[in-house]
């Protein structure tokens, strides 16, 4: 194959990836934030997810290393102080803080994928309940 | 055609080369930030790239070779999360052999997409991967059909004359508990360019970081930044020939390091696993994550 072939074949494949991308950008860069039926996931939770207790509520480094894990994984859709931002909804709204500590924890081990939301079970199951100390221990303002 | 008759390709080929100490400095004066990479290097689990997260990846092969020079191969990844269920990647592959030749190998685009909507004891991935690849290439990630190490030891002049367009196929299965990853990658794969048959492969990888919690302080050499692990990965003939006959497999201890800047180190030795197999690879990697990529992108070709 020529250099010249190999030219035009590797911009063609440039400019597929840049409109494919391109399509792709514009899906990642949804709203997020002002779709409110995410919070309807919650609802989604068995029971028997939702009952579970948290292992660290009362250990007092668990909000604090929750705290840098969230800095860490979620400020960049949440909002630095969970209020919100363009890819993900607020954590500080009720229907967050009403959920009970089994439920959070069942909805970042399966993500909401459709949603734009990954699973988080690649985080050991400690990490996560890290994560939702953190996130119980959030108040409603900013 | 010499290959020194392509100076920009040889130029790629050379960057490739010399990425890889410029970007062990800019590990070690890095920009704060995080990830939590799995160590595999060969093997996939089923987790995919965040959505609008670019992971850019520079690795490197160290090979020994009976019959020829010694060599080492090296290959760019990009890795984009289109959404949380699809991830898109581009390798640019580049390798140079001792007492011959450097040269630009390749590229190869991949596709993960995940097939179930939330966790399951195994979780399936569907891979697909479109290779434009010559002869010369040598980054060994992944074995197919009858790979063996006698395959590396064609003079690079001679092998980069013969070019592979193949389609390649896996199911990733993969599964996580009490902080240990299993995942299994079977594989197929069809050369387009020949009449070649279909061939067939594995990867097999565990993996458990050595903390679960994390600790409260921001810190670098916590135990829960490493992830340590294993990976065995082979040949399995082709649809004339199926089985272990004529195959290479290998052994591998792998670690990987998620820095708190956002910078992950790779590092595994491999092992041959029989006479057909490479006696001793020596890889190792080092990238980076750029969250909000995809924002960036929508606003400049979108203008969000």
């Amino acid at each position: 194959m020529s250099l010249l072939t190999k030219f035009c074949t590797f911009s063609l494949v440039t400019i597929a990836i840049l409109f494919e991308t391109n399509l792709l950008f514009a899906q990642v860069d949804r709203p997020a934030s002002a779709d409110n039926s995410v919070y309807a996931e919650l609802a989604k939770a068995p029971k028997k997810a939702a009952a579970r207790h948290n292992p660290l509520e009362n250990d007092h480094d668990a909000p604090i290393a929750g705290a840098k894990l969230f800095a860490q994984h979620c400020a960049e859709c949440h909002g630095e102080t969970a209020e919100g931002g363009k890819k993900g909804p607020s954590l500080r709204a009720p229907e967050v803080r009403q959920a009970t500590s089994g439920t959070l924890f069942w909805l970042l081990t399966n993500g909401v994928v459709r949603k734009g939301m990954p699973v988080w079970s690649k985080l050991p199951d400690a990490q996560r309940w890290q994560l939702v100390t953190y996130i119980k221990s959030l108040g409603s303002g900013s | 055609m010499n290959t020194l008759d392509r100076p920009f390709l040889l130029w790629i080929a050379r960057f490739l080369r010399f990425l890889g100490p410029v970007a062990l400095l800019l590990v070690v004066f890095g920009i704060p930030a995080t990830s939590q990479e799995s160590p595999y290097i060969v093997t996939y689990d089923h987790y995919l790239e965040e959505p609008g997260s670019l992971e850019v990846e520079y690795f490197s092969t160290y090979g020994t070779q009976r019959g020829a020079g010694d060599f080492v191969a090296d290959w760019m990844e990009f890795e984009y999360g289109a959404t949380a269920w699809w991830t898109t990647e581009l390798y640019i592959d580049a390798q140079s052999t001792f007492h011959d030749s450097t040269l630009f190998t390749g590229f190869r685009l991949e596709n993960r997409f995940r097939l179930l909507k939330s966790e399951h004891a195994v979780n399936p991935v569907l891979y697909i991967e479109y290779e434009q690849i010559n002869e010369a290439d040598k980054i060994i990630k992944e074995v197919e059909g009858h790979d063996v190490e006698a395959d590396h030891a064609v003079p690079n002049s001679i092998a980069r004359l013969e070019h592979d367009h193949e389609l390649e196929f896996k199911i990733l299965l993969s599964s996580t508990h009490n902080g240990w990853n299993v995942a299994f990658n079977p594989l197929a794969t069809k050369n387009l360019t020949s009449g070649d048959p279909w061939e067939f492969g594995y990867a097999l990888g565990a993996s458990r970081p050595l903390a679960l919690k994390a600790s409260a302080q921001r810190c670098s050499f916590c135990r829960e930044n490493f992830i340590a692990g294993l990976e065995l990965y082979g040949g399995l003939g082709d649809r004339d020939d199926f089985g272990l006959h004529e195959t290479s497999h290998y052994l591998a201890p792998v670690v990987a390091w998620n820095l708190p800047s956002d910078w992950t180190l790779r590092l595994s030795p491999g092992f041959g696993l029989n006479d057909n197999s490479h006696r001793f690879l020596l890889r190792w990697g080092i990238s980076r994550e750029f969250s909000g990529f995809g924002t960036t992108m929508a606003r400049l070709l979108g203008g969000h």
